[in-house]
């Protein structure tokens, strides 16, 4: 973490107008650019950073993947070029009006609203990648500029927060006012951070789990925030991680099941994907993987399943992925190929409902914190 | 028609001016007394005739015919006087026929006719009382064609023994000048000696033995200059080429005429179009329109020579011409014998030498008809372009404007012109190098 990030970190307010300005800042220069073009007599054309697969590279001091030298132009010049540009140029203008207006979007909108400009996409798998291509031309992701995915993950703890959104400007609400959560939506991921009584951010697979977490008072026993990613966690909670992380300086914790797929979600979180190798601040360097592990499985005797052929498979492809370097991962990666086993989060219940919050969660967290 | 051969050539059956050498509409003089015979049989009726030659008398018959004497009988002869010089024939005559079954090919019938006599105002009203007009695009007629001797290849024993009693030559040598098209001293002398008769024998003094070798060394003799082709009397391209515009109304014509040719010593002429769009339905085959001796050929297409090459011996593909495109194909063969292969003389039969040259007429209107279509799809291709520049541009411009927080849109003409630009140079590009082979 940067000094600069720290110290904002430490006055919170403000962040989110920040970025906000730094985003339409980048969207209009990029509208700027093109019209230059085109006014100084030149056929239009943007460059920007290649996503083909050959091109994304793992950087080890960033700890996660990151675009390469290669670049590819988009040019008006070229028959088969300029459709994309067009598409491109317009999906900028759409969501600079979307962010100046804070209006929300998603995918799906994005693939309609172009219809009424007569820029119809053939299909969604076409807008969709015309708004990655936007993301790596301004270099935010879509969150940033709101287009949002279907959200599915929440949060409950003791933080509280201002909204941003028009009609909630300057209202505040503290995250553990509903018993099932908040979703980690628009409204939320552009609300400014104002207190935090928590010291720790602990981020859960699966929701039954979430739920006994807060039904155990987790959050006032460890002073947590607790988060469920709800499986594989979207990218507006991997970024809502990531601010808790570096603007409020909290350890992050990820809990997951026992398997290659647990191992890899919290991955995701740590070091992100290749598939947003053209963006930063979406990944948590710093947070901690803390089970179940594989040896937890020997350790604890929890009842388990086999590994099927697909997971020793996943295994072997986690083993050559350049994010899963260290200790840890090598020894788990190869506890889980020798015991052939996986084990689910709730499979401690077989001590008792509360074994998991009494026993396990404790020794796991000061293990860690130790570490 | 002169006047005095009127009542034969309507009511004596096999009476005609086809026994000549010369191209000719039929072959054995059937075609219109076999109608008027018809209709004698059908209805009973007679059969009225008004024809002049264009002077000033009008001849009128009214007729009947003999069936079992094979003779005309004339009811009724009458001159009339023709002021106006009016110059034709009118035949009337009444028969029973189906006409809703009919009917299709009796138009096809006309509509060709239309395309292969282009100089003809062809009118005709229906049993239904419906009028269709063919009308003439033209005032230009093929040039007629000439008698002719007989090629030596055409000859057979019959032939040849006619030939034999009717001769004045006292002499093979001469009688081998005189009688065959295309042979002089050298080659009579020539020949002669190939089949070991003597040039000074007697053409009468010939035995029946003597008859048949002389035919079959003919026959095997490679010297004789191909046949003479003035007796034809091809459509000639322009004219095909009106026929097929005034008809079919299409997109593109070519058209060709082969050289003249021969097969057993007579000569044909095979002349070809292929059009292409406009008018021409899009069908999941290649339209033919067959012709022989300027006649329409309609029934058994697929038995055809030019069936088999259109849709066998062609790669269509070859030429850019794809399976689903409105083309048709046009086969006009006229010669002093049509190769029919059976006595319905429906179509003609793939002797190689006529085969040899639908394949390489068609080849030859297939290539101009592959010029055309690249140079139309470049010019379409580059008009798609120009559409798709014209399109998004000016987008790029407003949107960019409006991202950018600027109240003017950008001005996109000059980047236009500068493709448009480059389509004009492109065409110009194609049509060089098209015109180079």
């Amino acid at each position: 973490m940067s000094r600069k990030e720290a110290k904002r970190a430490k006055e919170p307010k403000g962040a989110i107008k920040e970025r906000k300005l730094k985003v339409l800042n980048s969207l209009q220069e990029f509208g700027a650019k093109i019209y230059g073009q085109i006014a100084s007599g030149d056929f239009p054309s943007v460059k920007m950073p290649s996503r083909s697969i050959n091109n994304i590279f793992y950087d080890q001091k960033l700890r996660q993947y990151i675009l390469g030298n290669k670049s590819v132009r988009r040019s008006s010049r070229n028959i088969r070029h300029i459709r994309p540009l067009t598409q491109l140029v317009w999906t900028g203008m759409f969501v600079d009006e979307l962010t100046r207006q804070s209006k929300t979007s998603t995918l799906r909108d994005v693939f309609y609203s172009a219809q009424a400009y007569e820029m119809s996409f053939t299909d969604q798998q076409e807008s969709d990648n015309l708004i990655t291509d936007l993301e790596t031309v301004i270099g935010y992701s879509r969150e940033d500029f709101n287009v949002f995915p279907e959200e599915r993950s929440a949060i409950f703890g003791d933080l509280t927060v201002e909204y941003t959104l028009p009609g909630y400007e300057g209202r505040r609400l503290n995250l553990t006012s509903h018993p099932d959560g908040m979703m980690i939506g628009p409204a939320l991921t552009s609300a400014e951070f104002i207190s935090c009584k928590a010291d720790k951010v602990i981020a859960i697979e699966k929701g039954g789990l979430f739920t006994r977490f807060i039904e155990e008072n987790v959050h006032k026993r460890h002073k947590a925030l607790l988060i469920h990613t709800a499986g594989q966690a979207p990218r507006a909670t991997r970024g809502f991680l990531r601010r808790l992380n570096q603007e409020l300086e909290l350890p992050v914790y990820i809990f997951t099941d026992g398997d290659p797929w647990g191992m890899h979600i919290a991955m995701v979180i740590i070091s992100g994907s290749a598939n947003a190798a053209h963006l930063r601040d979406l990944n948590t360097p710093d947070a901690k993987w803390f089970g179940v592990y594989a040896t937890d499985i020997v350790e604890y005797k929890l009842p388990s399943d086999k590994l099927t052929e697909l997971d020793i498979k996943r295994l072997y492809e986690l083993k050559r992925d350049p994010r899963y370097e260290g200790k840890l991962w090598n020894r788990e990666i190869e506890t889980f190929i020798k015991i052939k086993k996986k084990a689910e989060q709730e499979a401690f219940s077989r001590y008792g409902l509360t074994y998991i919050v009494d026993e396990y969660l404790p020794t796991k967290l000061e293990m860690a914190s130790s570490e | 028609m002169p006047s005095d051969v009127i009542p034969s050539a309507f009511g004596q059956v096999l009476y005609g001016s086809k026994y000549k050498l010369r191209q000719t509409r039929g072959t054995f003089g059937l075609g219109g007394k076999m109608a008027v015979l018809y209709g004698q049989i059908t209805t009973h009726g007679q059969t009225r005739i008004i024809s002049s030659t264009g002077t000033s008398k009008m001849c009128e018959y009214i007729l009947m015919m003999d069936i079992q004497k094979n003779r005309p009988i004339v009811l009724k002869h009458k001159i009339h006087n023709n002021k106006s010089r009016w110059h034709g024939t009118i035949v009337e005559f009444t028969t029973e026929a189906d006409y809703p079954r009919a009917m299709p090919k009796i138009l096809d019938y006309l509509k060709q006719t239309a395309i292969v006599v282009p100089y003809a105002n062809l009118t005709f009203v229906d049993p239904r009382g419906r009028l269709y007009k063919f009308e003439r695009a033209t005032t230009q007629m093929p040039k007629p064609p000439t008698e002719t001797s007989p090629h030596p290849h055409g000859i057979d024993i019959e032939t040849l023994k006619r030939m034999i009693e009717a001769t004045k030559s006292r002499t093979m040598r001469d009688f081998m000048r005189r009688h065959f098209q295309r042979v002089g001293e050298t080659t009579a002398k020539k020949f002669l000696k190939f089949a070991d008769v003597g040039e000074r024998k007697n053409p009468r003094k010939l035995s029946q033995d003597e008859i048949v070798r002389l035919v079959n060394a003919i026959k095997r003799y490679d010297g004789f200059l191909s046949p003479d082709a003035s007796c034809l009397s091809p459509l000639g391209i322009e004219l095909l080429k009106t026929g097929i515009r005034k008809e079919l109304n299409p997109e593109f014509v070519a058209v060709h005429q082969r050289r003249p040719a021969a097969y057993s010593g007579f000569p044909f002429i095979v002349e070809v179009g292929v059009a292409y769009g406009g008018e021409i339905p899009v069908t999941d085959r290649i339209l033919l329109y067959r012709f022989a001796n300027r006649i329409p050929l309609l029934f058994d297409e697929a038995s055809d020579v030019s069936y088999k090459v259109t849709n066998e011996l062609m790669n269509w593909r070859h030429y850019k011409v794809l399976p689903d495109a409105p083309i048709a194909v046009f086969v006009h063969i006229c010669s002093l014998k049509i190769p029919y292969k059976t006595v319905g003389k429906e179509f003609i039969a793939d002797r190689p030498e006529v085969e040899h040259e639908v394949l390489n007429a068609l080849r030859e209107v297939a290539r101009q008809l592959a010029i055309f279509l690249s140079r139309k799809h470049h010019m379409e291709r580059e008009k798609k372009r120009l559409d798709v520049f014209s399109k998004y541009l000016p987008k790029i411009a407003a949107f960019s404007a409006r991202l950018a927080g600027k109240e003017k849109i950008p001005d996109v003409k000059k980047l236009l012109r500068s493709i448009a630009k480059y389509v004009e140079e492109g065409s110009e590009e194609g049509e060089g190098a098209e015109g180079s082979d």
